[in-house]
């Protein structure tokens, strides 16, 4: 496997042109802070609204490299940095021609070429923009940790074009690793054929199929077995919304209040998507559904999904978190203290999954809806233990209204203003009681301390 | 001995064709035959091996490591001499033979001789080889004069440097003004003035007809019927492809090595690219197009053609291109600078300043841009030529600033 690089990303819409990521970078890499300087570059648009940058790429098959006649630029294949030795340079300015981005320029005011070098890994211009417009993006050292270890599932699972449980699955048992047993109560995750024969296809691990019912405990039940006879395992369950809020609930619940230590995961698509689509307890508002239609009397699922993660934290268990396969180092993080905790008790992740299949969009942008969900607060990432209390890890500052999240969508077409309009207020609710959720937390943890919190309890 | 892909040469094209063989063929043998002793470098650094600002042993574009870690073979001292494509193979100088399934011929290109009289009994210098950069800088060491004929980059640069060591230098240019391949007359002057106030005396539109070199000084009589004397002389003219070795293989050649868009000869299984090659340019006919970049490019193209990549973008066409610093200044040519009757040119030059800029349009589209002094992004003005960007709704911005106007239009269209 290769390495993948971090890598500095620009969000063009945030950027008001404000030149503070310029006159930090100057600041950085010269004494006087001339702003010649400066590595990044912003300009208006062309079209006359809004920013654009010119900054190095860091390109992986780089021009500027090839074009250097003294070996003066080089990829570094640890970094991904392109790095420029100034005692080698001659000053001809071929790298000048290589590049079709400005990544790589001269100023008479320097006397040499410069380019970005990302600041070791700590960009200046990050920290300098006050919008957001600029973040240095790390996920890829994920592939590093993780590339070369074993993909626990055979090739050739048939999810639909564009599914990320797909996704989802193959990246969590590479962090589970091989001592694992899985269960998979019915649902899109056994009908993509993860329940498979002998190493040979779905899963490489142990792998078995439960009922719809009873997956939380036929699981605590066979990870009792593992621990009589000393054998230290994962018991890990990747079920789906329905086998979690609906007809399995039962046994989730009783497994969560006796804290049994297993690690459950929801992969949350909103609904039973491989039997054709019908709606679940989780299904949202206003959803179409093969059981919810649009038609005239019924718009669209007519009430609420119930907010399952919290309840589950009403559980009382060791640990329970949300995510989404667009935040995958928050995925992670979480799943690693998930993984620990279930030795001992019941952590319990629900991981969002749009459907394309099931609610019209197309394949290609699952990772787009994904991102939407937690920008609009649709979904909001946070964790929970009985200590500590609920946390958001990804706290989202002016969420976007949620007709961007609905128009992607198209279980979401029919929907009149006064529909989107009660989703936007029942969205904002339920942020707000998170976030008492969290001053609780806070208070409490406060008080431990013996301080005063200092977040309005508002 | 075999190699399923064989490359004659070791500069830029030769590298880059490699590079991409393995990126899509990770078993094949590549094998790398050059005639020069050492690792590979580039034509380009010699002026500053000449100067002493590059040392010769830091300059090299890959190393054993490099080879190892690619396993791609590479076989110094080895002058090919003659190819047989009925068999498939090529021999080299110490007889020993090569079979190979694909064939790049890479060889670059050598300098020009004139035909002046007397030249072949003087021991006069080229500057083409590392080697050659290497005697050139020792000869430095004991001259007080120096005459450099042919006022191209590698003459301007080897000028350059000499008159920054103290030597009194004489270029002599059989055109009236210098890097005429890249300026128009106007940008040369500025460039030639520069030289003049820096020491070095220019003889431009002349050439040298005759060579006495009894005793170890040169004695060359231009052809005004002036006479000079220096200590070395340095041949400059210019630089013709390296396909000699190919006479009588049947491989069809103009000025160089004629190819293909995927840099293809005539013959089946041979390609050639780099200085050697003549392929099409972007205003329709073939050139050899003899600098860097186009190497690179076009070295690229050959290896991932010569791995069967389905996904190829073929050569869109070659466009003169280069950057040239002199005396602490920066010229930058992009496409063309001579301007048909259908172009329209926004010229603005400040001879005070050594400030100047020439853009050449043709139905709104860029065509050439020229700078002395005034840093343009030549990555984004080669693409602005080669898209043939309909500029008709920001011309008035471009040629304003056509450096910030470049980069909006990148950050727009290709970003």
């Amino acid at each position: 496997m290769g390495t993948c690089f971090s890598t500095l990303q620009f969000r063009a819409s945030r950027c008001d042109g404000c030149g503070d990521c310029v006159i930090a970078c100057a600041e950085t890499k010269s004494a006087a802070g001339d702003l010649a300087h400066s590595r990044i570059r912003i300009m208006p648009a062309a079209s006359g609204e809004g920013f654009e940058l010119a900054l190095c790429r860091q390109c992986a098959d780089p021009i500027c490299v090839m074009d250097c006649p003294s070996g003066a630029l080089a990829k570094n294949g640890d970094t991904g940095v392109i790095d420029w030795a100034e005692e080698k340079c001659v000053d001809c300015l071929l790298c000048t021609a290589g590049c079709a981005y400005a990544g790589i320029v001269y100023e008479a005011e320097v006397g040499h070429v410069t380019k970005c070098d990302l600041c070791d890994g700590e960009p200046a211009c990050v920290e300098a923009c006050p919008h957001g417009a600029l973040e240095y993006r790390t996920e890829a050292q994920i592939f590093n940790v993780f590339g070369d270890k074993e993909d626990l599932f055979c090739r050739g699972l048939a999810a639909c074009h564009g599914c990320n449980s797909e996704l989802l699955i193959r990246h969590t048992m590479r962090m589970v690793g091989p001592e694992a047993v899985v269960a998979a109560p019915p649902g899109c995750i056994p009908g993509m054929g993860t329940v498979g024969y002998n190493g040979q296809t779905g899963a490489k691990v142990p792998i078995f199929h439960s009922l719809l019912t009873n997956t939380a405990t036929m699981l605590a039940g066979v990870k009792k077995q593992y621990d009589r006879v000393g054998r230290k395992v994962t018991a890990i369950a990747l079920a789906g919304d329905g086998g979690t809020s609906d007809a399995g609930f039962q046994s989730v619940s009783g497994a969560a209040e006796r804290n049994d230590p297993i690690l459950f995961i929801c992969v949350d698509n909103e609904g039973y998507m491989n039997t054709g689509m019908q709606s679940s307890g989780v299904t949202p508002y206003g959803s179409w559904t093969t059981t919810t239609p649009v038609g005239g009397h019924m718009h669209g699922k007519p009430t609420e999904a119930k907010n399952l993660p919290v309840i589950m934290t009403m559980h009382n268990c060791s640990y329970v978190a949300t995510a989404s396969t667009a935040f995958l180092e928050d995925y992670y993080k979480k799943l690693a203290k998930a993984i620990e905790v279930a030795q001992t008790g019941m952590a319990y992740l629900h991981v969002y999954a749009p459907c394309p299949t099931g609610w019209r969009f197309p394949s290609s942008m699952t990772t787009e809806v994904c991102r939407m969900q937690v920008r609009t607060n649709f979904i909001a990432l946070w964790e929970y233990d009985p200590a500590n209390g609920l946390r958001f890890t990804h706290p989202v500052e002016n969420r976007e209204p949620i007709g961007n999240y609905l128009k992607l969508i198209g279980k979401y077409r029919h929907l009149d203003e006064e529909q989107v309009a009660h989703i936007q207020r029942t969205v904002d609710d339920k942020i707000a009681y998170l976030q008492q959720l969290t001053q609780i937390a806070a208070a409490r943890r406060a008080a431990q301390l013996g301080v005063t919190p200092t977040a309005p309890l508002a | 001995m075999h190699s399923k892909h064989l490359i004659v040469g070791s500069s830029h094209a030769a590298l880059e064709a490699a590079t991409a063989i393995r990126f899509l063929d990770a078993e094949g043998s590549v094998t790398l035959l050059t005639r020069d002793a050492r690792l590979p470098y580039s034509p380009t650094i010699l002026p500053y091996v000449v100067s002493g600002r590059s040392e010769p042993n830091n300059v090299i574009l890959r190393d054993e490591t490099w080879f190892r870690d690619n396993a791609i073979n590479f076989v110094p001292h080895a002058t090919v001499i003659a190819i047989d494509p009925s068999q498939s193979s090529l021999r080299l100088d110490s007889n020993e033979t090569w079979t190979y399934e694909r064939l790049l011929i890479a060889t670059g290109a050598a300098p020009v001789l004139p035909p002046v009289d007397g030249l072949a009994d003087f021991a006069f210098h080229v500057l083409r080889s590392m080697d050659d950069a290497i005697d050139l800088r020792a000869a430095i060491g004991a001259a007080k004069s120096a005459i450099v004929l042919g006022a191209g980059l590698i003459g301007m640069h080897a000028a350059e440097n000499m008159a920054k060591a103290g030597i009194a230098v004489t270029v002599v240019e059989l055109e009236k003004h210098v890097l005429s391949a890249y300026f128009e007359p106007r940008a040369s002057r500025i460039i030639e003035d520069v030289f003049v106030r820096n020491g070095v005396r220019m003889l431009t539109g002349r050439t040298i007809v005759g060579v006495d070199g009894a005793g170890d000084r040169c004695l060359a009589a231009l052809d005004d019927g002036r006479r000079i004397v220096a200590d070395l002389l340095l041949v400059c003219v210019g630089a013709k492809p390296n396909v000699r070795f190919l006479d009588g293989s049947g491989i069809a050649i103009n000025s160089g090595i004629l190819v293909d868009d995927r840099m293809r000869t005539n013959l089946p299984n041979i390609w050639a690219a780099g200085d050697v090659a003549e392929a099409g340019s972007l205003w329709g006919g073939k050139v050899v197009n003899g600098i860097l970049p186009n190497a690179v490019e076009q070295g690229r193209i050959a290896g991932l053609d010569m791995a069967d990549d389905s996904a190829l973008v073929p050569f869109p066409g070659a466009v003169p291109l280069n950057t040239y610093s002199f005396f602490g200044q920066q010229a930058v040519s992009v496409g063309r600078g001579e301007a048909g009757v259908d172009c329209e040119i926004a010229e603005s030059v400040d001879d005070e300043k050594s400030v100047y800029r020439r853009i050449v349009f043709r139905d709104d589209q860029l065509v050439g841009i020229a700078t002395i002094n005034d840093f343009v992004d030549a990555g984004i003005m080669w693409q602005l030529i080669r898209r043939r960007v309909d500029l008709s709704a920001v011309k008035a911005a471009f040629v304003a600033d056509p450096r910030t106007t470049g980069r909006q239009l990148m950050s727009q269209l290709w970003r």
